[in-house]
C-alpha cells in the first residue's frame, strides 16, 4: 500500500520514464547532430534538464530514458546521473538505447522500446510510472500529480495546463476537454481549446504493460495514441491541472520565442523561483567578466563569459566571448562561441563553438531567426 | 599501498585578522572570487598537479569547511585507494589535544602518512590564492637532491618585514631563515609550501614533539633546526601570482586584482581551472537599466543597478538606482534601490534597505558588513 499516513505518500513507488521516441529533429540545424532533448536551452541547461530535475526533486529515484538515435551528446550530458543525484545503488538512471535483437519482434514505434525492455520494467520495484517527453519546460515537483492520481483511483492521470494566449507551438499538442471532477472527456487537436496536455502522465505499471501488449498484438506504433487515447472510453483518465509557469518547445520558432520570454523578469522569476533549482551538468566556469567597455542590457548571461562589447535582449551560454566593438542583439549564443571585434549579430541562434570573425554582419528576421550550426567559422 | 608523495593541506587556521569574515567560519572556507572558497585554489592545484593523496587538516569551526570539501568530488579526489581524507584532531586511549602547531598537526597524523609509505611529503596551506604546479616543485626537489624544498616568491623590499624571509646562496641553497626581519638581506619570502623527504622530516618532528618549550611550528622550530644541522634546504622560485588573503585589506585587494586585465592568474584559464561546488542557479539576468564595468558576476544574480570594480557571488540582487563600487557581495545578498556602496564586503544573505549609503574611504580598511553592524555603519 502506498499510503503511509493520511496525506503522506511514498513517491519511491513511482519511476520516471522519459520517452524521446516521437520528438526527433524538430530544431533544424540544432538537431543535426543531437536529439531535441540535448539541445541547449536558457543559457546553461539542456531541454531534458527540466523534466529530469522535476523527477529528481520529486524524489523519484529511478529514471529510464528511451532514445533511438543521435544520443551521443545526450549521454555525455547525463553521464552517470550524478548531477541529478541519480547515481544510486537503488534505482538510478537507465539510458536505454535501441540495442536489441529479438528475431520474433513485431513491435513498432515507441512500443519496441517497451517490448525490448520488458524485463527491465518487470524487474523494477515501482508500482507506477511517470512518463514525460522533454518539450514541456517547467520547474516543479510531481508529488501533487501523483497524490491526485492515487486519490482519484484513475487508470491514467494527465498533467494539463492552460495557455490563455494560444501560440503556434500549441497546435502540435493534444488538447484536453475535462468533464466533471477532472475526468477527461476528450483528447483532440482542437486549435481553439486552451487546455493543453503537457505530455506528462502517470499510469500503473501493470496497466502500462497490459496496454503495450494489446498495442503490439494489434500492430500499433504509438503507445499514447493507440494505448491510451484510443481507449478513452474504457479507461478512467483524470486531468491534473498545473498552473505554474511553463512553455512548450517543438520548433525553432517556439524555441526562439520561449527563450526570449525568459528575459522578462516576471517569467524568469517564475521559472527559476528561489530555492527551486533546475539541475544540470556542472561546468565549473568562472563568474562572467565585464570589462570597462561592456554594455549589457536585458540579457540572460551564463558563467565563464568575457564581455567587452555590447549585448542587448540576448542569451549567452557558458564561456562566450564578445569582443570590443561587437554588437549582439536579440540573439541566442551557445557555449564557447567567439564574437570578434566589430562583428554585428541580430536575430541569430548560434550553436556551440562558432566563431564570427572581425566586422562580420549577420542578421536574421525576428520571425525567422538565422540558425548557425556547430563549429562554423564565419 | 605505496605512494611516492603525500600532500598535507593545512586548513585549520582561525584567520583572526579577517574579523567578521571568519566569525563562524574557518579561513579556508571564506568565499572568494565570486564563486569559490579560498581552499578551492589549493585543492584545484592538487588536481591540476596530479596530487591524488591529500590529507586536509582541519580544526577551527570546521562545519562549513567539511560540508564544502565533502569527499573531494569537485577536485576528483573521491578515489578508491587514496584521494581526500579529512584529518581533524582526535583522542586516543591516553588522551589527545588540539593541533598545537603546524608541525604538531603533521606528526599527530603520522599513521595516515605512513599508510602510503611515501618518499616525499608536500605541506601546503589552504589560505592562499595562486595557481601552482606542485609536480614541478617536486621535480625541482628531486633534481637538487634536497632534503627540503621551500617555495618562495619575491616580495617588494618594503614589505619584507611582514614575511618569513629566506637567505640563499647563488644556487638557491638556504642558509638562513628569518621570521619577519626588520633589516632583510633578501626579498625571497616563504609561501608556506614545503616538500620534505618524509624519513628526514619524521625524525625532526618526533624530536620536536618531545620539547616542552617548542611552538611545534615549521617556520619557527623545524626549519631552523634543519638549517642548524646543515641539511640540504633549497628554495624554489615561483613567479606567478600569489596572494596571502590573511587580512581584510588583502582579501579586498586580491579581489580587485582579479579584475585587472593583465593578471597572470586567470580564472578563465582552461588549462588550469579552479574547481568548486555549483549550486545550480539559473544564468544571471542583466536588466534594461544595468551598467556593468570591470566586474565579475555569478549565476542567479539579477542586476538593475550600476556596478564598477565589484564582484557578485551567486544569487545577489542589485535593484535600480543603486551604485556598487569596489565592493564584494557574498551569496544571497539583496541590495535595495538607490543604495550606494563603496569598498564594502557584504556577507552572505544580508539585505540592504533602499537608500542606504555605506562607504569606506580610500585610506580606511574596507567595511565588512553583516546583519549585526548594518545599522551602525550606514551613513
Amino acid at each position: 500500500m502506498v499510503r503511509l499516513l493520511k496525506g503522506v505518500f511514498r513517491i519511491d513507488t513511482m519511476m520516471g520514464l522519459i520517452n524521446l521516441e516521437h520528438e526527433h529533429d524538430f530544431l533544424n540545424e540544432l538537431t543535426y547532430f543531437r536529439c531535441g532533448a540535448a539541445v541547449p536551452f536558457a543559457g546553461r541547461f539542456r531541454m531534458i534538464d527540466f523534466t529530469l530535475s522535476n523527477m529528481a526533486k520529486s524524489n523519484i529515484s529511478e529514471v529510464a530514458i528511451f532514445t533511438r538515435n543521435k544520443y551521443r551528446s545526450l549521454m555525455d550530458h547525463l553521464g552517470s546521473g550524478a548531477d541529478w543525484d541519480l547515481d544510486r545503488r537503488h534505482g538510478g538512471l537507465f539510458i536505454l538505447p535501441p540495442d536489441w535483437n529479438d528475431p520474433t519482434d513485431i513491435s513498432k514505434g515507441d512500443l519496441s522500446h517497451f517490448h525490448n525492455n520488458r524485463d527491465y520494467f518487470e524487474r523494477g520495484k515501482s508500482d507506477y510510472v511517470l512518463i514525460s517527453g522533454s518539450q514541456f519546460i517547467s520547474n516543479t515537483v510531481y508529488q501533487q500529480l501523483f497524490e491526485h492520481h492515487l486519490e482519484t483511483g484513475a487508470d491514467v492521470t494527465l498533467l494539463t495546463t492552460t495557455y490563455q494566449d494560444l501560440l503556434p507551438e500549441h497546435n502540435g499538442c493534444i488538447k484536453v476537454k475535462v468533464a466533471e471532477e477532472g475526468s477527461v472527456a476528450s483528447l483532440t487537436n482542437d486549435p481553439k481549446n486552451p487546455h493543453v496536455f503537457s505530455g506528462v502522465y502517470v499510469i500503473r505499471k501493470s496497466l502500462l504493460l497490459e496496454l503495450v501488449d494489446e498495442c503490439i498484438a494489434d500492430y500499433k506504433n504509438h503507445f499514447f495514441m493507440d494505448g491510451i487515447k484510443a481507449n478513452l472510453n474504457r479507461l478512467t483518465i483524470q486531468s491534473y491541472h498545473y498552473d505554474g509557469y511553463s512553455s512548450i518547445i517543438n520548433s525553432v520558432d517556439s524555441y526562439y520565442r520561449q527563450t526570449m520570454a525568459l528575459l522578462e523578469t516576471k517569467s524568469y522569476k517564475q521559472l527559476f523561483s528561489d530555492g527551486e533549482h533546475v539541475l544540470t551538468k556542472v561546468g565549473n566556469q568562472a563568474p562572467t567578466k565585464y570589462s570597462g567597455e561592456s554594455k549589457v542590457t536585458k540579457s540572460l548571461v551564463a558563467t565563464g563569459c568575457v564581455i567587452d562589447g555590447e549585448v542587448d535582449h540576448s542569451v549567452l551560454f557558458r564561456g562566450v566571448k564578445v569582443s570590443e566593438g561587437a554588437v549582439v542583439k536579440n540573439s541566442v549564443i551557445m557555449q564557447r562561441c567567439t564574437i570578434e571585434p566589430g562583428a554585428r549579430l541580430e536575430n541569430v541562434i548560434m550553436d556551440k563553438d562558432v566563431t564570427i570573425t572581425k566586422d562580420q554582419v549577420l542578421k536574421g528576421a525576428k520571425e525567422q531567426p538565422f540558425v548557425i550550426a556547430k563549429r562554423r567559422k564565419i | 599501498m605505496k605512494k611516492e608523495c603525500v600532500t598535507m593541506l593545512l586548513a585549520g587556521g582561525v584567520g583572526t585578522r579577517l574579523g567578521l569574515l571568519t566569525k563562524n567560519l574557518a579561513k579556508p572556507a571564506v568565499p572568494f572570487g565570486g564563486r569559490y572558497r579560498i581552499i578551492d585554489f589549493a585543492l584545484s592545484n592538487c588536481l591540476n598537479s596530479r596530487m591524488h593523496t591529500v590529507g586536509v587538516l582541519t580544526q577551527y569551526s570546521p562545519l562549513e569547511l567539511h560540508k564544502h570539501i565533502g569527499v573531494g568530488k569537485p577536485w576528483d579526489l573521491d578515489r578508491m585507494e587514496d584521494g581526500l581524507t579529512i584529518l581533524s584532531p582526535f583522542t586516543e586511549k591516553d588522551g589527545g589535544s588540539w593541533y598545537l602547531g603546524t608541525a604538531d598537526a603533521i606528526i599527530k597524523n603520522k599513521n595516515y602518512v605512513e599508510r602510503y609509505d611515501p618518499e616525499y611529503l608536500i605541506v601546503i596551506s589552504g589560505d592562499h590564492i595562486y595557481h601552482m604546479d606542485y609536480d614541478a616543485l617536486l621535480n625541482h626537489h628531486k633534481e637538487k637532491e634536497a632534503d627540503v624544498t621551500i617555495s618562495v616568491v619575491e616580495v617588494p623590499w618594503k614589505e619584507t618585514s611582514r614575511f618569513g624571509i629566506l637567505n640563499t646562496t647563488d644556487n638557491l641553497r638556504i642558509y638562513e631563515f628569518e621570521e619577519k626581519p626588520t633589516n632583510a638581506k633578501s626579498n625571497l619570502a616563504s609561501m608556506g609550501i614545503y616538500i620534505f623527504n618524509w624519513k628526514v622530516l619524521k625524525g625532526y618532528l618526533e624530536e620536536d614533539a618531545k620539547l616542552q618549550e617548542s611552538k611545534h611550528d615549521f617556520g619557527q622550530n623545524i626549519l631552523p633546526a634543519m638549517i642548524a644541522d646543515n641539511l640540504q634546504l633549497y628554495a624554489y622560485r615561483f613567479d606567478g601570482y600569489w596572494k596571502d588573503v590573511g587580512t581584510i585589506e588583502s582579501y579586498w585587494e586580491a579581489h580587485m586584482d582579479l579584475l585587472k586585465e593583465d593578471l597572470s592568474l586567470s580564472l578563465n584559464n582552461n588549462e588550469w581551472r579552479t574547481y568548486s561546488h555549483d549550486s545550480n542557479f539559473a544564468p544571471q539576468l542583466i536588466e534594461e537599466t544595468a551598467v556593468l564595468h570591470h566586474s565579475l558576476v555569478n549565476n542567479g544574480c539579477i542586476v538593475s543597478g550600476k556596478l564598477d570594480h565589484s564582484i557578485l557571488f551567486e544569487n545577489v540582487y542589485v535593484d535600480e538606482g543603486s551604485v556598487i563600487n569596489q565592493s564584494i557581495l557574498h551569496p544571497g545578498v539583496r541590495v535595495g534601490a538607490n543604495v550606494f556602496l563603496e569598498r564594502v564586503i557584504v556577507q552572505e544573505n544580508v539585505t540592504i534597505p533602499d537608500g542606504s549609503k555605506i562607504a569606506a574611504s580610500k585610506n580606511e580598511e574596507p567595511i565588512v558588513l553583516s546583519n549585526s553592524n548594518l545599522k551602525a555603519v550606514t551613513i
